[in-house]
């Protein structure tokens, strides 16, 4: 593991383990993060090749009915809160705080409670798949077929996003404190590098988004569980209702999820054309026009519920509106490249792969805005394209890159170039082969979350060819984690400024110490480290003398308050009143421990400070 | 570097080349294969947001592909290229542009919204009204009294005024090459229209998840001749009086007596639960599904759940006979208005 082979200062450091489980470094949250995204990111994937194999030809009957509907159900959910947020929240968790200068986040106990409540969130929503079958309502589980029509698995969808939701809002929260106020000195808000602007965009977002998705939930809850009737019609409650708190959180996510992928973009696309950021005001500015107009749009996934002429008409309006902002992007970044020297490594070509895909995908989006002709696009497969070439061709394209770049500095190994080129290429080919077609299919008539098709509606070609597509995606996730193995068994020598970097992280040693900065910088300029570059100095000018730093101490207690969690869950779930006051009972009294018993962390010393600083220069 | 470039420009050919294979769909099914008014202003829509978007595309692709080949980082090129902080014109011209564009496609596009949501009655309308169940379509007629299961009947050059809603979850009630989708929302009445200009037999599909055969949810939309619609209009009110002539057909009309009119109507007669029958022998598909044949006719009331699983009809594979199936299957294909 991350040892740094010195004499321990404190009991407080575990090794092995005991290390990774009570850990409330950055950093390690971080790469926490990455591996528990990465694994449901696979299992996603997973649910996404048994999808097109079913659908490969017409009348297959390999997964069928209820079985497929569990399947395309995970997919959507596991893919967008159990591996596109977290993975956003390990690049945050490891990045972030190296880019304003700051020591560690605001809140690192927060920090480490927020990752455990995510983990066992999603544990408890895949143990469905053990329990009795999975959630089968769709990820968007409208009532009343989510309440009074699907099986046990809904319950699980209900109880893991509630206790994962709660674990992204305390992520959330502490990221907006940490950038508000841990910030190094002359590092103001319009010094901040862009991937920093966007995540606490996207933390602002997080906090207002999260609490509509958890009312939600909650009344979903009471309606499956307690007989409620909230959801429906037959007792004077409203579906329709549903729709709307889901889609307040469900718009708004959209964008929590591409902003920091914006950011990474940014920072791919300067480093690599060796340019400032063209416009960095007017991006900053698009970034929070996005973040603000995304709550402003919720019903454009509506227009066939029947709001009538006058919603419709608003909300389409209001949709297209983000294109300008949207555009004011694509257009900086190609003027960032202008003039540039532009070196094509993997992260680069993630970012330049991005740019044509996601223009497509938020052109499909200005389509989709005319709420007339959405009534034809609505629930088909064109809005599946639509949304595929949002998150996979602009997320996980922009996730991906920044894994290729930021990589040296959370594990101190720099990926293989090569590997990395054929993981590009696979995965970029296998994309469009994959959803380029469904644009035609969903015009053609074939709607979302079919099991099957019959034969000689002219949908053959279009879904062998997406499924074949899928497959390629499939090899290039493979090549990715050969990669990575690969990778992680060459000596840990990647140097602290790989690629000619522009901001903080890439001024410290790769990876970061438990401390990030031995003396806190001094930030002069935008690019906080190139600003010195251009002035011919190596490294930043600190910001105070060297003295012994003060860090906060492990703790095991976020995992068991996690775990109470869960356990309260299922008794939920099973309407098992003893397991309920058990796992709340555990949680309570971990946070009355915690309340009560005044932990003030530790220090470490200028000396092993001076040694770590001689270990990494020999 | 090459590799790539090559890889981007096959795109757009590689669009090309779908289209051309496939064409436009299934002329009875396709969106862009409009067969009447409604279809025919939302494709407008379609096509006019989607020329607006490539020439949008086209401007993008030609300045990355002229920036990727142009400054690219040549072998031996050292030193800093000049670090632009922006250019105040060039930033509100793609600010003004697009908002431009914007307003080009926002007033047609409010308009259109306002008009197909426009609602008439009086003579020249049909009333239909639509109950969506799992995971089939009730039709009813107010009008004329009748009510039909599954299959739609329209006479074509009339616009048809639609009220849906559903007897369980939420369903979305669509046939893509006259109109687009509107969802049918228990306890709430919704409202549409469309038109069918030629006569046919346009496919409609259910478009909103409703359970384990959402994708099985099909219906028919049989657009005919007004003259041909007020002959069929009139032979469903004549159908009291049809008798089996077979003397499998009466056997069969028995069962159904004794098993089946809790749930299925026929000519009035019956339960509500499962869709009407009177015109059963003219669909050209059992259950929505299976191709028109006996064999088939006597799957489905075998084993319901086999074929359209989470159906709310029971298995009579075993409550009746083969004999009395049999029978029930050649009484079930008598039951024809027109053919």
């Amino acid at each position: 593991m991350v040892g740094h082979g010195h004499v321990s200062h404190s009991p407080k450091r575990y090794t092995g383990l005991m290390d990774w489980l009570t850990t409330v470094d950055h950093k390690k949250i971080g790469i926490l993060y990455l591996i528990a995204g990465g694994f449901f990111f696979l299992i996603g994937g997973l649910e996404a090749i048994l999808i097109r194999v079913q659908l490969m030809y017409p009348e297959n009957h390999i997964f069928v009915g209820a079985t497929f509907n569990e399947l395309t159900t995970m997919h959507g959910t596991t893919m967008i809160f159990l591996a596109a947020m977290p993975v956003i929240f390990a690049l945050m968790n490891a990045i972030v705080p190296l880019q304003i200068g700051a020591r560690d986040v605001a809140f690192p106990f927060l920090n480490a409670l927020g990752f455990w409540l995510f983990f066992m969130g999603g544990v408890l929503l895949n143990s469905s798949w053990f329990l009795g079958g999975a959630p089968d309502a769709g990820w968007t589980a409208y009532p009343p077929l989510s309440s009074s029509f699907s099986g046990h698995g809904v319950d699980f969808y209900v109880l893991g996003l509630q206790i994962a939701g709660v674990g992204t809002w305390i992520g959330g929260i502490n990221f907006l404190v940490t950038i508000i106020n841990m910030r190094a000195p002359g590092m103001t808000f319009m010094r901040l590098p862009l991937f920093t602007w966007t995540a606490f965009v996207t933390s602002a977002m997080v906090l207002f988004a999260f609490p509509a998705i958890t009312v939600s939930l909650v009344l979903l809850m009471f309606d499956r569980l307690f007989h409620a009737n909230f959801f429906n019609p037959a007792s004077g409650g409203n579906e329709v209702i549903w729709e709307h708190l889901f889609w307040i959180f469900g718009h708004p996510e959209v964008y929590i999820l591409i902003l920091p992928c914006f950011g990474i973009i940014s920072e791919i696309v300067t480093i690599f054309s060796k340019k400032r950021l063209f416009g960095y005001s007017a991006m900053v500015f698009a970034t929070v026009l996005i973040g603000f107009l995304g709550f402003m749009v919720w019903a454009h996934h509506m227009f066939t519920v029947g709001m009538g002429p006058v919603a419709n008409a608003i909300f389409g309006v209001a949709t297209m509106l983000i294109a300008i902002p949207t555009g004011i992007k694509i257009f900086n970044w190609l003027f960032t490249m202008w003039g540039g020297h532009i070196r094509f490594t993997t992260a680069m070509l993630y970012a330049v792969g991005f740019i044509p895909t996601f223009v497509i995908g938020g052109m499909t989006g200005v389509m989709l805005a005319v709420p007339a002709a959405d009534l034809q696009y609505h629930d088909t497969y064109f809005v599946i394209a639509h949304f595929h070439y949002v998150i996979v061709g602009g997320m996980a394209f922009g996730l991906f890159g920044g894994l290729y770049l930021w990589w040296p500095k959370m594990f101190g190994r720099m990926l293989n170039e090569s590997l990395g080129k054929w993981n590009f290429w696979f995965f970029f080919i296998g994309f469009h082969l994959t959803f380029f077609p469904q644009h035609f299919l969903g015009l053609m008539g074939m709607p979302r979350r079919v099991f099957t098709y019959l034969p000689g509606q002219g949908f053959e070609l279009g879904n062998f060819l997406s499924s074949i597509g899928a497959f390629l995606m499939g090899v290039a996730t493979v090549i990715l984690i050969i990669n990575i193995v690969v990778t992680n068994a060459l000596p840990k020598n990647a140097p602290a400024d790989p690629w000619d970097g522009r901001t903080l992280e890439w001024a410290i040693p790769s990876p970061a110490p438990e401390y990030n900065f031995a003396q806190t910088p001094l930030v002069r300029g935008l690019d906080a480290l190139w600003t010195e570059k251009m002035a011919g100095k190596k490294e930043m000018t600190p910001a105070e003398p060297l003295g012994s730093i003060h860090m906060p101490s492990a703790s095991i207690m976020p995992l068991i308050m996690a775990i109470g969690l869960f356990i309260a869950g299922f008794g939920f779930m099973y309407h098992l009143i003893p397991v309920i006051v058990l796992g709340l009972g555990i949680t309570v009294v971990c946070m009355f421990i915690r309340s009560l018993y005044d932990d003030h962390g530790w220090h470490i010393e200028p000396d092993e400070i001076e040694n770590n600083r001689k270990g990494v220069k020999a | 570097m090459s590799g790539w470039k090559k890889a981007s420009r096959l795109l757009p050919l590689f669009g090309a080349v779908i289209l051309a294979l496939t064409g436009c769909g299934d002329p009875y099914l396709s969106a862009l294969d409009p067969k009447g008014p409604v279809a025919e202003a939302q494709l407008s829509l379609v096509m006019l947001s989607f020329y607006i978007m490539v020439g949008v595309f086209v401007v993008v692709m030609v300045i990355f592909t002229y920036v990727l080949i142009k400054f690219r980082k040549r072998p031996g090129q050292n030193g800093v290229p000049k670090q632009v902080e922006g250019n105040h014109k060039l930033e509100i011209i793609w600010t003004v542009i697009p908002i431009l564009l914007l307003l080009i496609l926002a007033v047609p596009t409010v308009i259109t919204t306002f008009h197909l949501s426009e609602k008439k009655t009086g003579d020249d309308v049909l009333k239909v009204k639509v109950t969506a169940h799992q995971f089939w379509w009730e039709f009813e007629y107010p009008d004329l009294g009748l009510a039909t299961g599954q299959d739609l009947y329209i006479p074509t050059g009339k616009r048809i005024e639609f009220e849906l809603t559903s007897a369980d979850v939420i369903h979305s009630f669509w046939v893509p090459a006259l109109a687009g989708k509107t969802d049918t929302n228990p306890g709430q009445t919704n409202h549409m229209w469309m038109q069918a200009d030629q006569p046919g037999v346009y496919k409609g599909k259910c478009a909103e998840l409703c359970g384990p055969s959402h994708a099985l949810m099909d219906f028919k939309v049989v657009a005919v001749t007004p003259f041909d619609f007020k002959s069929w209009a009139d032979k469903m009110k004549a159908a009291v009086n049809r008798q089996p002539t077979t003397a499998t057909a009466q056997q069969g009309a028995q069962v159904f007596q004794q098993n089946c009119i809790g749930c299925h109507a026929i000519a009035g007669k019956g339960g509500k639960l499962g869709p009407n029958l009177t015109a059963f022998g003219d669909r050209d598909k059992v259950a929505g599904i299976l191709e028109f044949k006996k064999e088939n006719i006597q799957r489905w009331i075998k084993s319901p759940q086999e074929v359209k699983p989470g159906n709310k009809m029971p298995s009579f594979g075993g409550k009746l006979s083969d004999q009395d199936i049999s029978n029930l299957a050649d009484y079930l294909q008598t039951l024809k208005v027109i053919k």
